[in-house]
């Protein structure tokens, strides 16, 4: 179980970082530092705690920095300023060896355009960060198939990536996340790509699975609806700041400002235009 | 006319520094001539030891492994087959063996410095406009000093062949792997995987295609330099070619002409399939 930390996270992208980083401190906003310095401010003192063993949702629209920010869980992106702590550990101070073991053990992620090995068959692909781990085939293998058929692509073991529908391959990146066995899992817009219906489809599932690994899953959305079916706690981004965090519940009846108040409006509008 | 003022020739400085290394350094260079001497001569005499037909039969071996199709593979029989009846055997496994020895030299020294240039910047910016250099500029250029430094024969033109022929194998090793899809990479990265696990796990396997459209252009610049490397002493095709024009007798230098296009065509489509047989779905799983 691991509760994640983030502290006072800055992302600068650009030449002058330092500068940029100055400016954002003072308070400056997003376009005022970019015509300043040509520093784009990918996140601004970003401060979020993540419970263990739920599902935390980031949600933003394009451009927002969630992505960015859901890459210093693991370090795929480092910050300008700031600390990332796991289980009160900062993540920062690991070595490279170090970071690679970290990565092994206790965080996995799905991506968004499913980022599976081509050349590799769906057993391949699942298995992969237990093999990189050094785990002999046979064992790699038992757990691989395990986790193929737990979501639901028993039989396509021997396939390859494009052999496999938008949904099926990201089963396949589910698969393999969960086969890595970590503790936290981080997804990123990973059903943004599929359509509804599986997408829906995939929402139960994920669902499910919390609710017997009890995992903890930090899940990137641009999309209200998402957030609020599978968000235990929901973490609103704008302009790589942090609007409001809170439960579903919360997010709906007590909107921090007027940007998150028009998400809400805009969704209760939409299922009485059906009606 | 440029004022004379202003000239400043770099001529001395480069014999005197050639002079330098030959009288100096000779015996490094005699060292690397005994080398790769010794290994093109054990290649050929495997290639020349070998009966014809176990040759041929090598060949459409490989066409077959590379392409999967019966027609390329009696096609590639057909044309050695040929080769022979034109009485240009013995003259072609001299050539063939000349081209293994450049295109093995190549790979060693091109696909690491392909990645090379594909992993830093810095290696990358010194890099290209060198290999720019090496394909332009005229190759008697570099042979004169390789037969200074080397004696004539066989290893001058290896390496002078080397010099043309390893920039495509360099560019597209580079291409091949800054073309693997970033998210993949991403993917192996987040997962754990150390630098080793995705260089030789995701990103060459991946670049593989590209990396054999290289090979396929390496090996086709090396046969279009046969001719040339003949002229300080190299055997094989290219001898014969220059033996023809020499004594104008077009027939002599036509035919080897056809057996060097011949080499050509079979080494190009072997080495075309394999990368091809990787390539099953180019876009990203």
């Amino acid at each position: 179980m691991a509760d994640i930390e983030i502290r006072n996270v800055y992302k600068i992208f650009g030449q002058d970082a330092k500068a940029a980083l100055a400016m954002a401190k003072e308070g400056l906003n997003k376009s005022e530092i970019l015509a300043r310095s040509g520093c784009s401010v990918g996140l601004n003192n970003v401060s979020l705690t993540i419970g263990a063993g739920k599902i935390f949702v980031i949600m933003g629209l394009s451009g927002s920095g969630k992505s960015t920010l859901v890459r210093h869980i693991n370090r795929l992106i480092e910050p300008t300023s700031g600390e990332v702590a796991f289980d009160g550990s900062n993540i920062l101070d690991l070595d490279a060896k170090a970071l690679r073991t970290f990565r092994m053990h206790r965080v996995s992620m799905v991506f968004q355009s499913f980022a599976l090995m081509p050349h590799r068959t769906v057993l391949q692909n699942v298995v992969y960060g237990q093999r990189v781990r050094g785990l002999p085939k046979a064992e790699a293998r038992d757990i691989g198939m395990k986790w193929i058929e737990t979501v639901g692509l028993a039989g396509y073991d021997a396939k390859y990536p494009h052999q496999l529908s938008g949904g099926m391959k990201q089963r396949v990146g589910l698969a393999r996340a969960l086969a890595a066995d970590t503790d936290v899992i981080l997804m990123d817009e990973a059903f943004s790509a599929l359509d509804p219906l599986i997408r829906a489809d995939m929402q139960d599932q994920l669902l499910q699975l919390q609710q017997n690994l009890s995992k903890t899953i930090v899940f990137i959305t641009h999309d209200l609806d998402e957030a609020l079916r599978i968000g235990s706690e929901i973490a609103i981004l704008k302009d790589g700041q942090v609007v409001q965090v809170g439960t579903p519940d919360d997010i709906l009846e007590r909107p921090a400002n007027d940007y998150v108040a028009r998400f809400v409006q805009r969704r209760q509008g939409r299922p009485e235009a059906h009606d | 006319m440029f004022p004379d003022s202003l000239n400043l020739s770099i001529r001395g400085p480069v014999n005197d520094f050639i002079q330098a290394l030959v009288s100096g350094y000779g015996w490094v260079f005699k060292a690397i001539s005994a080398v790769i001497l010794k290994a093109v001569l054990y290649i050929e005499w495997i290639l020349r030891g070998l009966p014809w037909w176990v040759v041929i039969l090598i060949f459409m071996a490989l066409a077959w492994q590379s392409s999967k199709r019966w027609g390329l593979t009696v096609v590639v029989g057909v044309l050695l087959f040929f080769v022979g009846v034109l009485g240009l055997w013995d003259l072609t496994m001299q050539t063939l063996a000349l081209m293994l020895m450049a295109t093995i030299v190549s790979v060693v020294i091109g696909v690491p410095m392909g990645i090379f240039v594909a992993k830093s910047r810095t290696v990358r910016s010194i890099t290209l406009p060198v290999l720019d250099v090496m394909q332009t500029m005229p190759s008697f250029v570099y042979l004169i000093p390789a037969l200074m430094l080397f004696g004539l024969g066989k290893v001058p033109a290896i390496l002078a062949t080397i010099i043309y022929a390893v920039p495509p194998l360099i560019r597209l090793t580079d291409l091949g792997i800054r073309q693997v899809d970033h998210e993949v990479v991403e993917a192996a990265t987040a997962f754990g995987g150390s630098p080793n696990q995705i260089l030789f796990g995701v990103e060459l396997p991946l670049a593989t295609p590209t990396i054999m459209a290289g090979l396929n252009q390496t090996i086709m610049m090396a046969l279009s330099m046969v001719v040339v490397a003949s002229m300080i002493g190299a055997r094989g095709l290219g001898e014969q070619v220059l033996n023809g024009i020499q004594t104008l007798d077009v027939g002599k230098g036509l035919e080897a002409g056809i057996g060097i296009v011949i080499l050509a065509i079979v080494l190009d489509r072997i080495t075309q399939g394999f990368g091809k047989s990787r390539t099953e779905d180019p876009r990203n799983g």
